[in-house]
């Protein structure tokens, strides 16, 4: 090949570089391991991580071990998908882009909006991207949010809006649900997008009509952050009044891996449709007449418009979209509504037996959905480190979250958690927290 | 060449819905109350249950397997697509990303309790910071555009914590689009630095740019056409007399692995995209991950939590009061991150300095092969990939996109086409270096052969493709009525 090129050496072809700033000895990095040892290796790290094959997971705020089916896994690791490009040849994409079509109108469906993209990186980056599109909609300089929504979401928006140098203002909830006369008066003529979260944060459903009602009555965008998972058994964000819906969409079919990939799941009013962030997919047909696929709307994207954008967002969770597709393909109209139930079931058991433990009640009397607040009498992070050593993942201690809630320990339930598990966690709790 | 090569399939999964069938079996309700709606108020209850599809499990596998061969994937075809580092994704990577351990940790597990996994992130990011010799290195960027505004706002940051309110950020005219549009974001008036007739950055034009007001200088190394910046010790010089802070986007970092180094040359801030350079799989468009390194003076204002390790113990540190805070919900795309470490300890610093070399190799053979049939958009030797124009071939007609097409019918995936902007016809190439010489070799022949046809035929460029599911697509029709999901008149 170096004949073909006329080079006398590979260092011929790199007299770009310049001299000065070659490396003159080479990277210090660990050594190459063979395959063998790699896995060994890897397996090791592995084995010091408390996985919920191992142990009953209880955790959530923001990611749940909902159950991933077989053919998930199977389905994604087709070369075809796993290693395909964004499919900017649309002829040689089609795969892809019907997939994304699908996903598209799955997550329109759930969430009762127009039309729904090809995914944000995840919840938090979707919130940040729909307040962003608010003030691009509104030109106004506020975004106020319900004291419910996720806090690490929270903290993603903050980020973004720090360029723009957009107000947040947070509405307080102190009973775990938004003080509805305290966000009438926070949210006015200068409020971009007023952000709600329900179930929020806390697992407590808000109330997101009278939120929508109070937006809409200051000419605000109603954004509602809301787990798609949820939305077979719950009402649908759009016919709650929500102008932009976005949503962690990990437990639809994909894996939690230590908080990421997830899936950013965005969608919107038909109205917003050439504001909205990320790309899209749409129908057409070819020379022949047949039908097709194509990116569209691609004028609101970086590598159109570059600095008039939508978005700086490029690549994105598309994989994780596609499990999302299968998952909602295989469980389908009934099965969604059945994880939904099953979930809120089994945190309704969960919650009865544990606040029967003396000294444990619920933080919050509202409704929940999946997920519940306890109150415990001792520390919940030591109570919480104790319950590992019982092959327990008790829950999230929220100190780290909000310092008036230091007594409090956040637990979710899913449908993969069984009877047995529950009352294995509330013998153990109620070891942990007796005399 | 017969119409279909690739097989044709036309359904939607919604297409092959049947009333009552269900693809999976979920677990009888084991608990007392089995009905949920008994806790909830009702007005919070769904009226309509969402019109998912109904189907069997076996009607959803032999669906999507269908959908998957409609795909060009780089598992089944050669992808030269430049700027996008499509290399062979290991199946190793894969096995590891799924061990239990990491693929069914949940990020809000106890520090004690997730060792494993803080202690590979602890390691990738250090092996990462001495691969661009920088300082330190945040995981947490989703994707190379998140990677930038991350740098981006760091930059901003440290001028605030100096006083400084500069307003501009500066971006050479053959950038990617994500760098003026995360530039925006971040609050930035974007200026366009010129280039020169080679497709360098113009240094003088630079020069005259640099001010007090400006707040970052962003550019790729090598640049998208594929070559080193001769210049870019002296420009990254001269914007530090400036006061203003240099960012250089990762993209081609593949060029120069173990050859040189982003802090080397003068830089402040690098993104890596590991979905490019570290071989985690592009999955028809993501998911990626964006880590993002810096110098020390920049460090303060990384993304928190920091990955921290005290003694034999890893933990996140969240006091770190002058941080731009978070980018994304939890820690970073840690699946990518254990395919990106499993590919480093499968190289180590031998292999990674081979990688460069040999993508270089592959891009200088492909561009010497197709220099008497195409114009060049920049002299050689070029980095790891290259740029060529059909500007000849535009004067009969045939354009870079009808090129991209026919390449599709001759069982290649296209080159990046009309990218950089200031190449004409742009046809953008990178072979990456995980290519056989008899692929790059099939590549360069039916390149060829196109330029002839060009002269000779172009009507079977022009009706090119007619080997894929479909033909050419009306784009026209998809932006002016947009049908952007299924429904149920559709067919």
């Amino acid at each position: 090949m170096l004949d073909v090129i006329g080079a006398g050496s590979i260092d011929d072809l790199l007299v770009g570089v310049p001299a000065k700033a070659r490396l003159a000895q080479p990277l210090a990095l660990a050594p190459a391991l063979a395959e063998s040892d790699l896995v060994r290796h890897l397996r090791e790290l592995a084995a010091q991580d408390a996985d919920a094959d191992s142990y009953a997971c209880f955790l959530g705020g923001g990611s749940y071990d909902h159950y991933v089916p077989s053919p998930i896994n199977h389905l994604i690791s087709r070369g075809e998908f796993f290693t395909a490009y964004t499919p900017y040849q649309p002829e040689a994409s089609q795969g892809t882009l019907r997939t994304i079509f699908e996903y598209q109108t799955m997550m329109a469906e759930l969430a009762g909006m127009d039309v729904a993209n090809a995914s944000i990186y995840d919840g938090g980056s979707s919130l940040a991207e729909g307040a962003l599109m608010a003030h691009a909609v509104t030109s106004r300089p506020e975004i106020v949010l319900a004291g419910g929504v996720h806090p690490l979401h929270r903290r993603v928006v903050a980020t973004y809006c720090a360029g723009p140098g957009l107000r947040l203002r947070d509405v307080a909830s102190p009973d775990g649900v938004l003080d509805l006369d305290a966000a009438g008066k926070l949210v006015g003529g200068k409020t971009a997008a007023f952000v709600v979260q329900s179930p929020n944060f806390y697992g407590c459903l808000e109330d997101v009509r009278a939120a929508a009602e109070i937006a809409h009555a200051a000419g605000a965008l109603l954004v509602v952050s809301a787990d798609p998972v949820n939305l077979g058994v719950l009402e649908a964000p759009g016919r709650l009044g929500a102008d932009i819906y976005v949503g962690e969409g990990q437990g639809l079919g994909v894996p939690m891996s230590y908080g990421g990939p997830n899936l950013g799941v965005f969608a919107a009013k038909q109205d917003l449709v050439r504001r909205m962030p990320g790309r899209l997919v749409g129908a057409t047909v070819d020379v022949d007449g047949e039908r097709g696929f194509v990116l569209t709307l691609q004028t609101r994207e970086q590598h159109i418009r570059r600095a008039k954008a939508t978005s700086n967002i490029c690549t994105n969770v598309a994989l994780c979209a596609l499990m999302a597709t299968i998952y909602l393909s295989l469980l389908g109209k009934q099965g969604l509504v059945k994880v939904g139930e099953l979930s809120a079931a089994k945190a309704h058991y969960a919650a009865e037996r544990l606040t029967a433990i003396p000294g444990v009640s619920l933080r919050f009397r509202v409704p929940f959905f999946k997920e519940f607040v306890l109150a415990l009498p001792k520390p919940p992070e030591r109570v919480a480190a104790r319950l590992v050593k019982d092959r327990i993942l008790a829950g999230v201690p929220l100190k780290s979250f909000d310092r008036r809630l230091k007594d409090c320990l956040l637990v979710a339930v899913t449908e993969q958690r069984t009877r047995e598990e529950i009352d294995r966690l509330a013998t153990a709790l109620a070891k942990a927290v007796g005399a | 060449m017969s119409r279909q090569a690739t097989p044709s399939y036309d359904q939607l999964v919604f297409e092959l819905s049947s009333p009552g069938r269900i693809g999976y079996s979920l677990p009888a309700c084991d608990v007392p109350v089995a009905d949920a709606r008994a806790f909830l108020p009702a007005s919070a209850l769904r009226a309509e249950a969402p019109a998912l599809p109904e189907v069997s499990e076996f009607d959803v596998v032999r669906h999507y397997s269908r959908l998957s061969r409609l795909n060009y994937g780089l598992d089944t075809h050669f992808y030269p697509l430049g700027s996008c580092t499509m290399k062979y994704n290991p199946k190793l990577n894969e096995d590891m990303a799924r061990l239990p351990g990491f693929g069914r940790l949940h990020p809000l597990t106890p520090e004690s309790a997730a060792q494993g996994a803080l202690g590979l992130m602890h390691a990738l990011a250090q092996a990462l910071a001495e691969i661009a010799g920088m300082d330190a290195v945040s995981l947490q960027p989703a994707a190379g555009a998140q990677g930038e505004l991350a740098g981006i706002l760091m930059i901003r940051a440290y001028h605030l914590a100096n006083r400084e309110k500069r307003t501009k950020v500066l971006v050479p005219n053959s950038a990617h689009g994500t760098n003026p549009a995360s530039t925006a974001i971040a609050g930035y008036e974007v200026v366009e630095v010129k280039s020169t007739a080679n497709g360098e950055v113009d240094v003088e034009d630079l020069a005259r740019h640099l001010d007090t007001e400006v707040a970052a200088f962003m550019i790729t190394v090598p640049n998208t056409l594929g070559m080193f910046e001769p210049r870019i010790v002296e420009m990254t010089e001269l914007c530090h007399a400036k006061g203003v802070q240099v960012y250089m986007d990762g993209a081609n970092l593949n060029a120069i692995l173990g050859i040189t180094r982003p802090g080397d040359l003068g830089f402040d801030v690098c993104h890596f995209n590991l979905h490019k350079t570290f071989t985690t799989p592009h999955g028809g468009g993501g998911p990626g991950a964006g880590p993002v390194g810096v110098k020390a003076h920049l460090e303060p204002f990384l993304p928190v939590p920091v990955v921290t390790r005290q003694g034999e113990r890893y933990g996140l540190d969240w006091r770190r009061p002058k941080s731009i805070g978070k980018l994304q919900a939890f820690w970073g795309n840690f699946g990518m991150l254990v395919r990106a470490y499993t590919y480093l300890r499968t190289m180590g610093a031998d292999g990674l300095r081979a990688v460069s070399e040999n993508a270089v190799l592959n891009a200088n053979y492909i561009l010497k092969r197709l220099e008497p049939h195409y114009a060049a958009a920049a002299p050689g030797p070029c980095m790891h990939e290259c740029v060529v124009s059909a500007r000849r071939q535009k004067k009969l007609g045939v354009s870079a996109m009808d090129i991209a097409k026919r390449l599709l019918d001759l069982g290649f995936y296209a080159p990046s086409t009309y990218f950089p902007l200031i190449v004409e016809e742009a046809l953008m190439i990178e072979p990456t270096e995980t290519e056989s010489k008899q692929t790059l070799d099939a590549f360069c022949d039916a390149m060829i052969r196109i330029a002839r046809e060009a002269e000779e035929n172009p009507s079977v460029i022009l009706e090119a493709p007619v080997t894929t599911p479909v033909r050419r697509l009306d784009q026209t029709k998809a932006a002016r009525e947009p049908k952007l999901r299924w429904s149920r008149a559709e067919r």
